[in-house]
């Protein structure tokens, strides 16, 4: 048996994100060509409706893979746990 | 332990006391100390919800404390952040620094908090009379982390 883990991403939604896509987290296989922060991005985009409105080029979002903030060309592999929140607000 | 994400209150006497206990190279402590306001942008706050992002907070919130112990001669730093469901007055986050002398621990001090609110994965929602929104980030505040640059080559 292949461990189903593995071969997933693990999406993490946070603050007001999780309120707009109404979810807190999901696991997906990862699309052939989805390798980026970048292009993950824009592939959730087009789920359109919210995902669509949040994810515009332009609006402010931050990403974070296995805990660490990433650039758009950080790479994301099967395994990945992959965060997106909007700009910190503590303090 | 440096750094605590916590829904419980804090006890800043105690914190401070704790950090330099059986220190005596200590000789100066400098403490921030952010609570929540009943006011913010002519809505009346009644409650605040701080939420974080587990793992991800405490291990931003050490790599600020790392930064800082490596950047000035301090003794040692630490920050605790509450989380959860917070009213006016009441006490947020604890920023301490303990050195030898009171320049390096200010510094220090102001530097982790400027930077804890720029990059410590930490979010507020307020709720007021006219419902709840997320607090938006400040530009002022990146002003304020940014001021701690390290100019990576000479200025034009």
């Amino acid at each position: 048996m292949r461990d189903a883990a593995a071969d997933t991403l693990t999406l993490v939604y946070l603050a007001r994100l999780r309120e707009a896509f109404g979810v807190g987290s999901e696991r997906i296989l990862p699309p052939a060509g989805i390798d980026t922060v970048a292009a993950l991005r824009a592939w959730l985009a087009a789920r359109g409706g919210a995902w669509a409105a949040e994810l515009a080029p332009g609006r402010a979002v931050r990403i974070a893979v296995n805990h660490d903030l990433a650039e758009p060309d950080t790479r994301v592999r099967a395994g990945d746990e992959v965060a997106l929140f909007p700009p910190v607000t503590g303090g | 332990m440096p750094v605590r994400v916590q829904a419980e209150d804090f006890d800043v006497a105690r914190e401070l006391d704790a950090l330099r206990a059986g220190d005596r190279s200590v000789g100066a402590v400098a403490a921030f100390i952010g609570t929540v306001r009943d006011v913010n942008e002519n809505a009346h706050v009644a409650t605040m919800t701080l939420e974080h992002y587990p793992g991800m907070t405490e291990k931003a919130l050490a790599a600020i404390v790392d930064a800082a112990k490596s950047r000035w001669n301090i003794v040692d730093a630490l920050v605790i952040h509450r989380v959860g469901a917070l009213k006016p007055a009441d006490q947020i986050v604890l920023v301490g620094v303990t050195s030898a002398h009171r320049g390096e621990a200010f510094a220090a001090c102001e530097f982790i908090i400027d930077y804890l609110k720029t990059r410590a994965p930490l979010w507020k929602k307020e709720h007021t009379g006219e419902g709840a929104r997320w607090v938006e980030a400040r530009a002022t505040d990146d002003d304020a982390a940014a001021r701690w640059q390290v100019p990576t080559e000479p200025a034009a």
